[in-house]
């Protein structure tokens, strides 16, 4: 059984958002980590792996320090990867992202492809839909748990107050859900092991794709922070007044009653 | 001069971190109050391979060496300090020292499981009446022949009783002081004659079982003496070089983790209007254990490199010892006082910093002992080993 995990770099889930001057966020000095819900993915991918056997190749879209988080998969037992780098994707969108990962999944032989159901960073959660979507295979979000059998999937997925049990046939795409696995550590023999293995780079030229044919049809002009809790209010004076106050700004001020 | 990590080291370090968070933060509360060992930890240490450090891949080793175990001992300690005694009681203090001395029999039959975390492992070197000065040792091992035979005590043995694999240093030639004594390698679950009592009245470093350790006619097989007979005190000085980076990588963590609490704290905490942080005193306190926490962390690194390089690290390794304690001792007093009566709570982490930063002034030599080793080097009265 052959399976492709995609994997995005993601802020620390601890890291301190700072914005500059533009608007944009400003990553310098920021730790960089596997998307936490890719890591699921990975997690399962190695479990099916370990049960029928067959290789796991990461498959990452994004620049030279993508290749950390690329590591880190493979130590922890990913056996290929494939990185798509070009300056053309300096603003891709999940359009483009997810075209392009078609494109280089396509090639690749795979019975499964799992992804994490989100980004924390811009928590789109478009990316794995859209790649089930362009490969033409069907996508199941969320998923709490998966048995393969033969060439046929059953999911059980999260749904609002609930789960649902799924039959589908593979290839498919999975998102993973929390909950779905307890990823595990790299073991100090996978880090040994994980710079032997390969990572191919890949330009858009490489995967068979024009520059142009992927011009993101999305654009973020600009990011804010939410605006800094301001300190408590004190209104002074006797009570009876001091609730006609209260009463006063709750109304007119914050405008909650 | 390289500062940063390389991209391996990095994961490792990255890898610990993950680990502490994991598997050790969870407990330390817990493990505190009823100062429980938590025997599983050790085993998912060995299971990473997080207990490997600079042994042969025959013998389950994991191909790193010295600038990866002090960042990943660095987290460990962070989170736990007990727990900074899981790579100096079973990898730098036995394994390693069986690697350098043992015969290819003992190197197959004991380091493996003390890297894999299936055997706990220790070295007994103090008695009661015998600190500091390693060669008034009255521990006894006659030599019968067909084995040796122990007879005497030891005291302040890190992990005595929970130990499967440990060295012990005892006397082969009455008289002889540092020039006759000689190492051995116990078997604690197979030697009858030893009996293994708990220390339970400890200031600090709950979690981590220290031991008394009687020896009464304690049968030890011929083949289990390490290295020559007599050249105990050379081993045990080569030994203490190594593990005593134990002490210097976590205490170097504690005066850390005390940074970090109190930087947390500063930020949060207001009084006259204002984060505490604001205050010209409290900054002057942060800037100064910040100062010592950092100096504490290269003289680490320094320490490790040379050994890595094999270069002569004792003095280094000393420095890096005592000014850890230091830094530790210094920081988690300054931690308390920014804490304020949070700090004298035994629901703030305080309490256990300054509990456990005092162990580091004592154990694997004293302060003064380092001090001394570190003028006697610069005074050109010993070698640097
Ligand atoms: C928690 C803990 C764990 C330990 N784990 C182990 C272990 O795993 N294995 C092991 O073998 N031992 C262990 N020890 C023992 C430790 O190594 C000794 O306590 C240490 O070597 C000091 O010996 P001592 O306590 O007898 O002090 P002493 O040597 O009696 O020293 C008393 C005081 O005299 C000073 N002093 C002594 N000699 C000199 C000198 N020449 N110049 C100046 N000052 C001097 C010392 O600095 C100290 O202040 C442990 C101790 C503790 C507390």
């Amino acid at each position: 059984m052959n399976i492709v995990v995609t994997v995005k770099q993601t802020f620390d889930t601890e890291a301190k958002i700072v914005l500059d001057g533009k608007g944009s966020i400003d990553g310098s000095g920021v730790n960089l980590v596997i998307n936490p819900y890719d890591e699921f993915a990975i997690e399962e991918a190695l479990k099916l792996k370990e049960k029928f056997g067959g290789d796991v190749t990461v498959v990452s879209v994004g620049g030279e320090r993508v290749t950390e988080a690329i590591r880190t998969a493979l130590a922890m037992g990913c056996d290929k990867a494939v990185r798509i780098d070009d300056p053309a994707l300096a603003n891709a969108d999940e359009w483009a992202v997810a075209e392009i990962l078609a494109k280089a999944v396509s090639k690749l032989p795979c019975d499964i492809i799992l992804s994490g159901r989100i980004a924390v960073d811009d928590g789109s959660s478009q990316v794995a839909v859209r790649l089930a979507d362009a490969l033409g295979v069907p996508s199941v979000s969320s998923i709490l748990k998966l048995d393969i059998e033969g060439d046929a999937a059953t999911v059980t997925r999260e749904i609002d107050g609930g789960t649902e049990l799924i039959e589908v046939k593979l290839p498919a795409v999975f998102t993973a859900q929390k909950g779905l696995n307890e990823p595990r550590l790299p073991s100090m023999k996978g880090i040994m092991g994980a710079k032997k293995k390969e990572i191919a780079v890949l330009s858009l030229a490489d995967v068979g794709v024009g520059a142009g044919d992927v011009t993101a049809k999305m654009g973020v002009p600009k990011f804010s922070l939410p605006s800094p809790r301001k300190g408590g209010k004190v209104i002074p004076g006797e009570a009876p007044d001091a609730a006609r106050e209260l009463a006063k700004l709750l109304r007119e001020e914050a405008k909650v009653i | 001069m390289d500062f940063g990590l390389t991209e391996e080291q990095k994961m490792v370090q990255d890898m610990a971190r993950n680990f502490a968070e994991k598997e050790i933060a969870p407990y330390v509360e817990e493990d505190e109050e009823n100062h429980f060992y938590r025997r599983e930890i050790l085993t998912k240490m060995g299971d990473l391979g997080l207990l490997g450090w600079s042994i042969p891949e025959e013998y389950g080793g994991n191909g790193m060496g010295w600038m990866e175990a002090v960042p990943a001992l660095y987290e460990i300690a962070k989170v736990h300090t007990s727990w900074r005694l899981s790579i100096s009681g079973n990898c730098w203090g036995p394994a390693m020292t069986i690697n350098e001395w043992g015969t290819d029999e003992q190197k197959e039959k004991f380091i493996p499981p003390l890297v894999s975390g299936e055997a706990v492992g220790s070295f007994a070197i103090t008695e009661a009446n015998s600190g500091s000065d390693v060669g008034s040792m009255k521990t006894f091992a006659a030599d019968k022949g067909d084995h040796w035979l122990l007879n005497g005590s030891k005291m302040w043995i890190s992990g005595g009783h929970t130990s499967d694999i440990g060295l012990l240093y005892a006397v082969t030639t009455e008289g002889g002081g540092a020039k006759g004594l000689s190492c051995f390698i116990i078997d604690y679950n197979n030697t009858p004659g030893i009996e293994r009592i708990p220390i339970t009245k400890k200031v600090g470093m709950w979690p981590a079982p220290t031991s008394e350790l009687v020896f009464e006619n304690a049968v030890v097989p011929k083949e289990n003496l390490l290295g020559p007979v007599n050249k105990g005190f050379q081993i045990c000085m080569w030994m203490l070089n190594n593990t005593r980076m134990g002490c210097a990588t976590g205490s170097a963590a504690l005066a850390a983790a005390c940074l970090e609490g109190s930087i947390k704290y500063a930020n949060e905490r207001t009084q006259f209007g204002q984060p505490i942080g604001k205050f010209q005193m409290i900054q002057q306190q942060l800037a100064e254990m910040k100062l010592e926490d950092d100096a504490a962390k290269f003289l680490v690194y320094r320490a490790a490199w040379l050994k890595e390089n094999k270069l002569p690290s004792q003095q280094a390794t000393s420095m890096a010892k005592v000014f850890g304690c230091n830094a530790a001792v210094h920081g988690a007093n300054m931690a308390m006082k920014i804490h304020g009566s949070y700090g004298y709570s035994t629901e703030y982490p305080c309490g256990r910093w300054l509990r456990d930063a005092k162990q580091f002034e004592t154990l694997e030599g004293t302060s003064n002992i380092h001090m001394g080793i570190i003028a006697g080097i610069e005074l050109g009265y010993q070698p640097n080993r």
